[in-house]
């Protein structure tokens, strides 16, 4: 489409304001971290790094940093079996109910947070006594897992789809069994698709908050919980401004890290 | 595959493992239910199970006393949310809400998207895509807290407004339906974007060459062909926004939106929050069925 010279000014005008949109927020989370001023009145008139050493030091930032860490790998393990498993499934079979299982697999993070948490707590609190446990971290895991499964399952199954069924015929052909064909051929194709999953699975288990709520025992307090509980606490808002902007950063990694092992679209199945 | 290479071409061995292997080779079936078994135990059994559960629960009632569940069939909870005149106003406000910031996301997302498909220079395209996306994996709750710094009381969006004798919207709706609209802006450019690049040249240049403009061509050729990507954007904007219940709570002041009135009722009346709760779901369904007659692909 031949564009006209005001069209084009236009246009890129337009989409360097929603890129501005886009990343002045969290560069303001950046900034309003170093902002000197104990109320962080705006603009900032001095800078300083007081508030980073604050949050180094504070125990409840630490501590439910621990927790999400400890629950983004147990679910992140799980979501990387469970995905990886269905992802073959589907590509590799044809079955009744084929495509509902793909819909029910996306369907833990199509649904409002809020109806899968309150699901997911009814059943526990029914469930659990019976056996003897409670809700702590093992619950939140399980949450977590359930919506985490879908980004492995993307992320695997767009790689099979990308390469052909014949290496795999070839080294049947050339006498290997299922096993080896696993190994020599299959997993070295997948792995960086498996391993991208797991890494954007953890970052989705790592940023969850809603159906943390809902399966969290008490005391088990994951990073996003703990900033929702101190976000209005104006004695905890330095801590929180750093853990935020921390956040930020952090989540450069992941799509990173997904972008060099795949090279897919930077949503990660997310989208 | 290299290190495998030796072993392929290896006469076949005897073993229990290539047995073990030509037997699940032989049978297809077998195969299929030891990559299914642990995925739907957990899939069907546990969570759709338990939905199914909490929708069960929501034909319950509680012990007025102490909110104990008390099981007896009863469809008290949904005439209660069908009659009760607060619970529509929060529903249609709700939808009100999602429909806003869907509008919101599709004309932001419009421009950005036919930039970075149509416009930029192709070796820059795929960058671009990259800034657009990485923002969706950076914390929900930062980007949250983000407005809430932004459009505090003399925040920077006050400072900002302030030599126009302005001044931001501070926190309410307006502000929900603002935040909320931030959040899920990448969810609406992608699959924009991706409709756009997919948009064959060949149609644009025989728009151009009936004497079509820009305009023109743009609003009888690439809408209508786009309009499905803008459906399948909005499937995300919308259900994402109804079901949200933190965004208001950070920055929506007293605002009460069906997340939260189904969050207040948990602890004290389950069977009426999971009534409550199938409203978004309903909804979202409906939308659902009326987005995929206009012809959104059945992929998403």
């Amino acid at each position: 489409m031949r564009l006209s010279r005001p069209a084009r000014i236009i246009l890129r005008t337009a989409a360097a304001a929603g890129l501005a949109v886009i990343y002045v927020p969290l560069l303001l989370v950046v900034v309003n971290s170093l902002n000197a001023d104990r109320t962080f009145g705006w603009p900032p008139t001095r800078v300083t790094t007081r508030w980073w050493t604050a949050a180094w030091h504070s125990q409840g930032a630490r501590s439910a940093l621990w927790v999400s860490v400890r629950a983004g790998l147990g679910a992140t393990a799980i979501a990387l079996v469970l995905g990886t498993l269905v992802a073959f499934a589907v590509h590799r079979h044809r079955f009744f109910g084929r495509r509902t299982l793909s819909f029910l697999v996306v369907l833990p993070i199509a649904l409002p947070g809020i109806v899968t948490g309150i699901a997911l707590n009814s059943a526990f609190r029914s469930v659990l006594p019976p056996l003897g446990l409670g809700f702590g971290l093992l619950t939140v895991i399980i949450g977590h897992a359930t919506f985490c499964v879908v980004i492995v399952f993307n992320n695997v199954l767009a790689r099979l789809r990308r390469f052909p069924g014949s290496y795999e015929e070839a080294a049947m052909d050339l006498g290997a069994d299922t096993f080896q064909v696993f190994r020599d051929i299959t997993w070295p194709l997948v792995r960086s698709s498996v391993l991208v999953g797991a890494l954007l699975a953890f970052a989705l288990s790592f940023d969850e908050i809603v159906v943390t709520t809902f399966t969290a025992g008490a005391g088990v307090q994951t990073l996003p919980v703990w900033i929702f509980g101190n976000m209005a606490r104006p004695q905890q808002a330095p801590v929180v401004n750093v853990v935020a902007a921390v956040l930020v950063l952090v989540s450069v990694l992941p799509v990173y890290a997904a972008q060099r092992l795949s090279g897919d679209t930077a949503s990660g199945g997310r989208i | 595959m290299a290190a495998g290479g030796g072993e392929l071409t290896a006469p076949p061995r005897p073993g229990v493992r290539r047995a073990v292997a030509g037997a699940l080779h032989r049978r297809p079936r077998l195969r299929l239910s030891l990559l299914l078994s642990a995925p739907l135990v957990w899939l069907v059994v546990a969570y759709l199970g338990s939905l199914a559960a909490l929708f069960l629960s929501a034909f319950w009632t509680t012990d007025p006393f102490t909110s104990d569940l008390v099981r007896t069939w009863t469809t008290a909870n949904f005439s209660d949310v069908l009659t009760t005149p607060v619970y529509w106003h929060v529903a249609l406000r709700t939808v009100g809400t999602a429909l806003g910031v869907t509008l919101i996301d599709v004309v932001v997302a419009f421009p950005i998207a036919f930039y970075t498909a149509r416009v930029a220079h192709p070796r820059y395209r795929h960058l671009l895509m990259v800034a657009v996306l990485t923002p969706l994996w950076a914390s929900y709750l930062a980007k949250a807290y983000a407005w809430r710094i932004l459009l505090s009381a003399d925040g920077p969006l006050d400072w900002a407004l302030k030599p126009f004798g302005l001044s931001g919207p501070g926190y309410g709706l307006p502000a929900v339906v603002v935040l909320l609209a931030y959040l899920w802006l990448p969810y609406m450019i992608l699959p924009i974007h991706v409709g756009l690049a997919q948009l064959p040249d060949g149609l644009l240049e025989a728009s151009a060459d009936l004497g079509a403009r820009s305009w023109r061509t743009f609003r009888s050729v690439v809408l209508p062909l786009v309009l499905p990507s803008v459906a399948a954007g909005s499937v995300f904007t919308f259900s994402l926004s109804l079901g949200d219940y933190i965004a208001v709570q950070i920055v929506g002041g007293k605002t009460e939106l069906i997340g939260n009135v189904v969050y207040a009722n948990i602890t004290l009346n389950l069977p009426l929050a999971a009534a409550l709760g199938t409203v978004p779901v309903a909804v979202i369904v409906l939308y659902l069925l009326a987005v995929r007659r206009t012809g959104t692909p059945g992929t998403l």
